[in-house]
């Protein structure tokens, strides 16, 4: 692929020490532990993984909102903590789930989509209005909400809104973490449509975090799953789903209920044992869930391999 | 065909005199049947679980033809006698467990306190009833479980408890209201899982809620859909996706990805605009300003109408326009 990758994310690790009562000793988190990947200019790399597996974690580190303890994260071959403010915006933007959170409730419509412009403070204020007026076209909000305060929007608009802003400075990368999550379905299927359009016209690369499957499917090139701070397995959209080589993945891919009558819903095998990422399991961190562990997997961790160019896994028994 | 267990006439629920959050719906659920109620946020479908267990906020109204559970009529009855029914005969479950149960107490005084209250039993008799319904619902170690507080428990333990929970008084309805969208996709499976196999060991009749079509087609026997406070839609689950009839249930159905149906990178199906508000005495179809099928007749009211003699619908341009365009 090209020589010079939109994201690049090497060795990235990231602990936090938590305490759980006064007199509790802290305790030390790893949410991502040792995750590298590259990810080529104007694709849409998604992520999956069950809630705590550390991809919103991620997504952090990658936008530069939260250091690393060790490793890095570049976009456009640049260190994303050696950028100031004003360069990393005009690189990297984020996209979040929950759009009643993320816009400012006593700020106009207009003003939320223009903040990022008007921060840059290198454009005058016509100027700073006909680009708002125009991505605001661009994403279906039409101008007679532009005055409007966030609570008279809808999910769906307030979702538009959130991309309008993060496309105004025309960054190289969007980060959607679950971006349709909050969303009903006639609506997700809008914004799904929406994102793959802008993609097209804009040359974006695309960084989805959804616990949804079926999304992440339909708009993702590439899918890397993640399980308690590692990517166990990456591989091609297609071949990833159709073909499954990680007992995780095979198990999440089957935990998915797909609308289709008369197949009941599935014994996936996980067992009732949770991760908990402050206490991974020794070997392959997976194994206590896993169908088909053996002694091998309780004692030695697993090194990745690479069944092909594009793909990865992490698992003693995958071929 | 035997009674149903529960039967809902011509209810109808108004918030403030201003909103009709439900609009005048008849279904009913059936002994070991799980009835799924599937539609969009502020369709009504949560208004319409809450009427029935008579829990609508203070300026909330109900009113209904019919409205009896097992043959016993729910309507006429004042709050100390529905208080009797309401966690005894019919049990509810909510999207988040973590604000249905109180974090303050124990899980195991939160289960044995309804035991207690409703069928008076003793503390013993309680705190082995609550151990044996955590293990049926699959919670290990509940020995240990029993005396810890809500923060200490997953999400889908959590969940569990609140089913074991509501599974105390032996109901013979369970209303869950979204019981898996806070949960993982693993775990939604295995919630669900628990259902069917209690619907089967307890003979439950199960009124399910969701917004989640891919939920409805693997659990539901019978599915109704829910837009704008009316069911536009019911059917049995088969046949409501081997042939929807309502546009909106057409929709719907369009817009969820199914996989190797759909092309990657195809745009999805979507419906256009958003849902209109209704106030009391609204009439017409609620969906003809999104429907492509609309003409003026879509204005009065709509007849409902039957695909077959178990599956019924709302509208008065399908089948005809339908068949139309097929031809064309």
């Amino acid at each position: 692929m090209s020589a010079n990758p939109a994201i690049e994310i090497r060795h990235a690790r990231r602990e936090f020490r938590v305490k759980s009562g006064l007199f509790d000793t802290a305790r030390r988190v790893v949410a991502v532990d040792d995750v590298s990947s590259s990810i080529p200019a104007g694709s849409v790399f998604g992520i999956v993984g069950e809630s705590g597996c550390g991809k919103s974690t991620l997504a952090r580190l990658i936008l530069g909102l939260l250091a690393p303890t060790s490793g890095e994260t570049l976009v456009d071959g640049k260190r994303i903590l050696d950028l100031d403010r004003r360069d990393r915006a005009r690189l990297i933007q984020p996209v979040f789930q929950d759009p009643f959170a993320s816009l400012n409730p006593r700020q106009r419509i207009a003003d939320i989509v223009a903040l990022p412009l008007t921060a840059q403070g290198t454009l005058t204020k016509p100027e700073i209005d006909r680009r708002t007026a125009e991505i605001l076209e661009r994403v279906g909000i039409s101008l007679v909400l532009a005055g409007r305060h966030p609570a008279e929007l809808s999910g769906g608009q307030r979702q538009r809104v959130a991309i309008a802003r993060a496309l105004i400075l025309r960054p190289r990368v969007v980060v959607c973490d679950e971006p349709t999550s909050a969303l009903d379905v006639s609506v997700q299927a809008q914004i799904v449509n929406l994102l793959a359009e802008l993609r097209r016209d804009f040359g974006l690369t695309y960084i989805v975090i959804s616990h949804n499957l079926a999304v992440v499917e339909h708009i993702a090139d590439v899918v890397a799953v993640m399980y308690l701070g590692r990517f166990v397995e990456i591989g091609e959209t297609d071949q990833l789903f159709r073909n499954p080589r990680h007992p995780y993945t095979q198990a999440l891919l089957e935990s998915v209920l797909t609308p289709e009558p008369g197949l009941g819903v599935p014994d996936v095998g996980l067992g009732d044992i949770m991760p908990d990422p402050a206490n991974i399991p020794p070997g392959c961190r997976f194994h206590p869930r896993c169908r088909i562990a053996v002694d091998r997997c309780r004692v030695e961790a697993p090194i990745p391999k690479f069944p092909s160019e594009r793909s990865m896994v992490e698992c003693h028994l995958a071929s | 065909m035997n009674v149903p267990l529960l039967d809902v006439e011509n209810l109808s629920v108004t918030f403030g005199g201003q909103t009709a959050a439900v609009r005048n719906i008849s279904f009913s659920v059936n002994r070991e049947e799980t009835h799924c109620l599937v539609g969009e946020s502020g369709c009504g479908k949560s208004a319409t679980a809450l009427a029935i267990m008579n829990l609508l906020a203070s300026n909330g109204r109900r009113s209904a033809r019919r409205l009896t559970l097992d043959g016993q009529d729910l309507l006429g009855m004042n709050e100390r006698a529905i208080a009797r029914i309401r966690g005894d005969r019919m049990a509810m479950i909510f999207q988040e467990p973590m604000t249905s149960l109180n974090p303050a107490y124990t899980i195991g005084s939160q289960m044995i306190e309804v035991l207690r209250r409703h069928k008076g039993a003793s503390r013993r008799a309680a705190v082995d009833r609550a151990i044996e319904l955590m293990g049926r619902v699959g919670i290990t170690a509940p020995e240990m479980r029993i005396a810890q507080f809500p923060h200490q428990l997953s999400g889908g333990l959590r969940q569990r408890v609140m089913i074991a929970m509501a599974l105390m008084c032996e109901p013979q309805l369970l209303i869950a209201d979204e019981p898996t969208t806070a949960l993982d996709v693993t775990v939604q499976a295995q919630i669900l899982r628990l259902l069917a196999k209690l619907k089967k060991d307890f003979g439950l009749a199960i009124l399910l809620i969701t917004h989640d079509l891919g939920i409805v087609a693997r659990v539901a026997d019978r599915v109704s859909v829910m837009y704008a406070g009316e069911l536009v839609e019911s059917a049995p689950t088969q046949e409501l996706f081997d042939s929807p009839q309502h546009p909106y249930t057409r929709g719907l159905l369009s817009c969820v990805p199914v996989p190797q149906k759909l092309r990657r990178g195809e745009p999805l199906g979507n419906i256009p605009g958003t849902v209109p508000q209704i106030a009391p005495g609204y009439a017409g179809c609620a969906f003809r300003s999104r429907c492509t099928f609309a003409n003026e007749s879509c204005a009065a009211d709509i007849p409902r109408r039957l695909a077959t003699p178990r599956h019924d619908f709302l509208c008065t341009r399908l089948p005809e326009v339908m068949m139309g365009a097929s031809v064309a």
